[in-house]
Parts: C-alpha cells; structure tokens; sequence
C-alpha cells in the first residue's frame, strides 16, 4: 500500500468527504491561500474555492459558534483551531451551546460537525501553544473526543467524524503531521468508539493516546529485545470510549501503563485507570494501575526542559520494564 | 399593513402578556421548578420584529424569550407543556422556560447565555447562503450582550460576509442590576453598527409598527443580499431579571413611570383611534388571549411528566 503522511492522509478525507457532499465545507483561520498553519488545508482552496474553504478573521467563538448554526441548518462544517489553547476562546459555544442544544431541544436537533485542533508540545511554542487539553471536552456530555494516532488512523477517523451526526471534537498532533503510513486512496470510515490493539503482547498492557501510542510503540520495540512483550492499545475515540479491549488486555496481561502527554492530575489516564479498577479485570491486576503522564506544569520553552515535561520513549520503557519486572 | 395584520399583532401582545402574567402566578403557586425571565413591558420588541418575517424565516431567542416564541407562531399548548417541564413540551422538558425551541417553526431557541446567540446568527447566515435560500435569520439579544465578545466577533463576521443576518438588541436599559448608563460610554447601542459596517438604527421599542418598519428595512437588506444590520429595540422590563430581584437598583417611580408606556395599551389605543377596532372587539381580542393561555396551561398540567427511562435521551444522535 502506498505511503502518506499524516497530514496528507487528513488532506485525502477533507478532499474525499467534501467531493462527497456539498454539504461539508472548512472553516477557520488561514486556512485557505495559506493552507492552514500546519498545511492540513493546503490545496484545497484553489480545488473548491472560496466559498467552501473559508478563512476567518481571528474569531475562534465566531468559528465554534459559525459551524454551530450551520450544523444546525443542514451543513457538515469542519472547523479548525489553529493550536488546540485557543479552543479556551471557543469554549462557550463548543461546551454551552453545540454539547447541549440536541440534548435542550429533546433531541429535536442534530450537530454534525467536526472542529480540528492540533494539540501537544516538542515543537519549541512554549506554554499557550502546547497543551494538550482533550479532557476538557471529555467531561462533556454531547461532545465525541477522538485522537488519531497514525496516518490510517486520521483519514478513516476524520471520515467517520465527518458523517458523524454529533458535534466530534477532532485533535492531531503536532510532531504527528510528517509521519509516514499506510493508507487507502479510497475513502473509507474507522467506526468512533472504536479501540484498536496496535501491538499484542502477554507480558504488560500500555494504554496510550495520540503520539505517545507511537513512542509506547517504538518503547515496545526496544522491550521485546530484553524480551518483555508489550501489548499497546489506543482508545482512538476518548469519548465515548470502546472499553472494551482495554479490559480484555487488562485481564490477559495484569499489568497495565497509562501513558498520555497531557498533564497527569486530571487527566485522562485518571479515567482510564478508574474505569479498569471498576471492572472485572481488577481481579486480574497482579500490580498497581500505573500512569505516566506530562508533568503537571505549563510546558516550557527551552528544548531540554520542554523534552522533559512529557513522557519520551525512554521514560516509557523504564516505567514499563520496572512493572513488567514486578517492581511496582 | 392590513387591519388584520395590526389585529393580529395586538393579539400577539396580549397573549405574551397572558402568558407571563400566567407563568407568575404558577411560580407563585409553587408549580414552577426553577427560574423565569419575563418580558412584560417589552412585547411590541418582539412581536413588531417578527412580524417582519415569513413564516419559513428563522430565529435565534435569549433567555427572555417567551414573547419571541409566541409571536414566531409556536403552539401555546406545547410552550406552556415546557415551561412547566412536561413530556408533551417542546423540548419533552428538558429545556424549560430558557431553552424553548422549535426548529420546525423557525424558532432554532431561547439561549440561557448572555449573547450566546449571536455567533450561532453567523453559522445560520452562512448556512442560508451556501444552500442559496431565500431566508433570513433575526437574531435577539438583550443591551447586556452587546458588551461581550461574541458581539464583536459575530457581528464582524456577519458583514464581512454579507450574511442574512437581522441583529435584533433589545435594550431593556438593565444587564440584571447594571444599568446601560453604567455599561455603557455612548448614548445608544447602535451606533456600534458603524464600526462593523453595518446600518444601526434604534428605534422606540414600545411602538410596534415602529419596530416593524425598522426591522422590515433590515430584512429587505437581508434578503437582497446586502448584509445584516442592527436594529436596536429601545424598551424597559416592568419585572425584575429573574425570580430573584428585588429590584434594589431601580425607584418604583421610574417602573411606574414605564408602565404608562406600556406598548399593548399604545396599540390598542392606536387601533381604535384609527377605527381598525372598537372598544368592544379590543376586549373581545384581549379576553381570548387569555382563554388560550389557561387551556394551554390546562393542557401543560393534564400533560404526564417525562418517562424516567428516557432520561439520557437525546445527549447524542
């Protein structure tokens, strides 16, 4: 199968869906001429022009609240914020307004939009445009949360989040765009709430979510020559969340490590951990649920202190090898 | 406009007024969970601004909403069904009195958050011009929301693009307790328009057809393609904000003093001064509005409460 990036696998489901159906179009902030601060966009304004690739003046609650009324009159608007920070400025729309008018009006409504937002730190933006705050809209009722995690991954997820009729809170990351992968040239759809074990293993269960499912990945790599099999899963849909193979790969291994980049105190490894310790593989735990998680401070500037703010490849293999070895 | 049409609208007033007069005494009575905002003193807004519309027209309401719903045409029994939370109400009672909605009449809701509307205009506009329908959409909002951001995010938006938006601020002269002369550097809130490039024009909110007219010129704007306005509704709320008010901020002379503006008995004067209705046929109108609002809360208290097991119904499609 040919090979694409990331971004360019995001790129293919925008083209596909929007040749699909007039009614899907983007909106945001230099997303046309300039193809989109992380190029996502790029190309497909001279494809479907102005009118259906929109750019907007700086007005993040202006996009959130655009593709609210517009999803509530018969559109399919896919929004982007350029760094996932400034979804703070579109909050009021997204958590008040969008999550709520289908639940307020007795169902009598539907949202089916997407907003895109790129999270996550490495990219040297320092503290307001790194963050990864995916668990804000997890705590709210009516919003789908997805992370992909490869190239696939984006362009069947996007797809799905596109002909999904709720309004899905879509987050990329930034060091993920460049990445390699294999990928369909015809459109297809990864159902949301969908997990997916990327690596089996018996020995340890990593549950992780967007670029740290590619360094538990790389982690996994490097533990299976000490041999120490790590079994990776990635939730891809936060919210609702496919519990299910975390569970069942819980119970096989016994060991489980949480790993996310976002900060560790209320996080969504907070969730993840809970939901296991209340299920039926909490008889089949033979450690503690363990997290590795960002630290719990603004991401820094400086390119050592900023590398060390987050969980790295190393740090997921040290934590995984001390619980696969029974030392937690 | 015909004398049926100015019949109507007086009859628009009147059933408001019933119906908030109705929605106090059930608070009164106990019967109400949770808040209201009533809008007496305020009705010749709503019903002068919609009745510029058509039928198919769409608009975005505030928490102040009663009026706006009715005069856009909704179906009294299933509003009052809402408002007292039942399974026959518009949003089945999960909304209540903030959040009545009824998409299929045109009326896309009552908003619980100040200027909450005013960005979702944008998307409506947007939406109404890539599908190239022949629609508008009225957006209310109160003099408290025109101080927020997503005034200035919205209504630029709404120029820069041309949309069929009709911005319809209804300044009652209180954000709750903050008064437009405390909020507010400049003498009226529309002169705002002229820094998005937009028409701005307030209007006595009191008279009807004078809020008709206005609006009317706003929606030809509108519907011709050259971009929203703002209409600015200048009138007063006898009430306090909420249930909560003990109206502190404010002297009994100046409510009273409102209270001879009142805009219902200004029309009807009007109409019958014009010969369009007499005493008789005025209080015939008045009396019906009336009689429909007990039947509807009639039917609203006959009507079953909703089925727990539908409970999360509704949070997703």
């Amino acid at each position: 199968m040919r090979e694409i990036t990331y971004s360019e696998a995001l790129r293919e489901a925008l083209r596909q869906e929007m040749q699909r159906d007039e009614r899907v179009f983007i909106i945001g902030e230099d997303v046309g001429i300039y193809g989109g601060a992380f190029g996502v966009t790029r190309g497909l304004f001279k494809e479907f022009g102005e009118e259906r690739v929109i750019d907007t003046p700086i007005s993040e609650l202006g996009i959130a609240g655009a593709i609210t009324g517009a999803a509530l009159t018969g559109m399919r608007p896919v929004g982007e914020i350029m760094f996932m920070d400034f979804m703070t400025l579109a909050s009021e729309q997204l958590v008040n307004q969008a999550a709520k008018i289908r639940f307020m009006f007795g169902g009598n409504a539907t949202l089916p939009f997407v907003m895109r937002t790129p999270a996550g730190s490495g990219t040297g933006a320092a503290a307001q445009h790194s963050q990864s705050l995916e668990n804000w809209f997890v705590h709210i009722p009516g919003l789908k949360v997805v992370m992909p995690s490869t190239p696939y991954d984006a362009k069947g997820l996007l797809i799905a989040s596109i002909r999904d009729d709720n309004p899905v809170i879509f987050i990329e990351h930034k060091l993920l765009y460049k990445i390699k992968g294999p990928v369909p040239e015809e459109p297809y759809t990864i159902p949301l709430s969908t997990s997916e074990v990327k690596r089996s293993g018996q020995d340890l269960t990593v549950v992780a979510t967007s670029v740290m499912v590619k360094r538990s990945l790389e982690a996994a790599a490097q533990l299976a020559a000490e041999g120490i099999e790590v079994e990776v899963v990635d939730p891809r849909t936060l919210k609702p969340l496919d519990a299910e193979p975390i569970i069942r790969s819980v119970m096989k291994t016994g060991r489980v490590l949480i790993v996310h980049e976002a900060c560790k105190t209320g996080g969504y490894g907070g969730e993840l951990a809970a939901l296991i310790a209340e299920s039926e593989a909490f008889d089949y735990l033979e450690a503690p649920i363990v997290r590795l998680a960002g630290r719990d401070m603004p991401i820094p500037y400086n390119r050592t202190l900023e590398y060390h703010a987050v969980p790295q490849v190393e740090n997921i293999v040290a934590k995984a090898r001390e619980l696969a070895q029974g030392r937690i | 406009m015909n004398i049926e049409k100015k019949i109507e609208l007086l009859r628009q007033m009147y059933t408001i007024r019933a119906f908030e007069e109705q929605a106090e005494q059930l608070y009164a009575l106990g019967k109400i969970h949770g808040t209201m905002h009533l809008s007496i003193g305020m009705e010749g807004s709503a019903v002068g601004a919609i009745a510029a519309l058509r039928p198919d027209d769409l608009i975005l309401s505030t928490h102040r909403g009663h009026g706006h719903c009715i005069a856009k045409g909704a179906d009294l029994q299933r509003m009052a069904a809402e408002f007292m939370g039942k399974a026959t109400g518009y949003c089945r009672g999960r909304g209540g009195s903030m959040h009545i909605a009824d998409p299929e009449g045109g009326n896309l809701g009552a908003n619980g958050v100040v200027g909450g509307g005013i960005p979702i205009a944008v998307g409506v506009g947007l939406s109404i011009k890539m599908q190239k329908r022949d629609q508008v959409i009225l957006c209310f909002f109160g003099d408290g929301a025109a101080n927020l951001g997503p005034f200035h995010e919205g209504l630029n938006m709404a120029a820069i693009w041309k949309l069929p938006v009709i911005y319809v601020c209804e300044n009652n002269q209180y954000a709750m307790s903050c008064s437009t002369r405390r909020a507010f550097a400049i003498p009226r809130i529309s002169d705002r328009a002229a820094a998005y490039g937009m028409p701005g024009v307030t209007v006595d909110g009191n008279d009807v057809l004078a809020v008709y007219e206005a609006v009317s010129a706003a929606v030809k704007r509108a519907r011709t393609g050259e971009g929203p306005s703002l209409v600015e509704n200048f009138t007063y709320r006898w009430r306090g904000h909420s249930k909560s008010d003990a109206n502190v901020y404010r002297t009994r002379e100046e409510i009273e003093s409102w209270k001879k503006k009142c805009p219902i008995q200004r029309f009807r004067a009007l109409l019958i001064k014009e010969g369009a209705l007499t005493e008789e046929r005025a209080k015939q109108i008045e009396q019906q509005s009336y009689t429909a609002i007990e039947s509807a809360v009639t039917f609203a208290e006959a009507s079953p409460e909703p089925n727990l097991e539908s409970i999360e119904e509704g949070v997703y499609a």
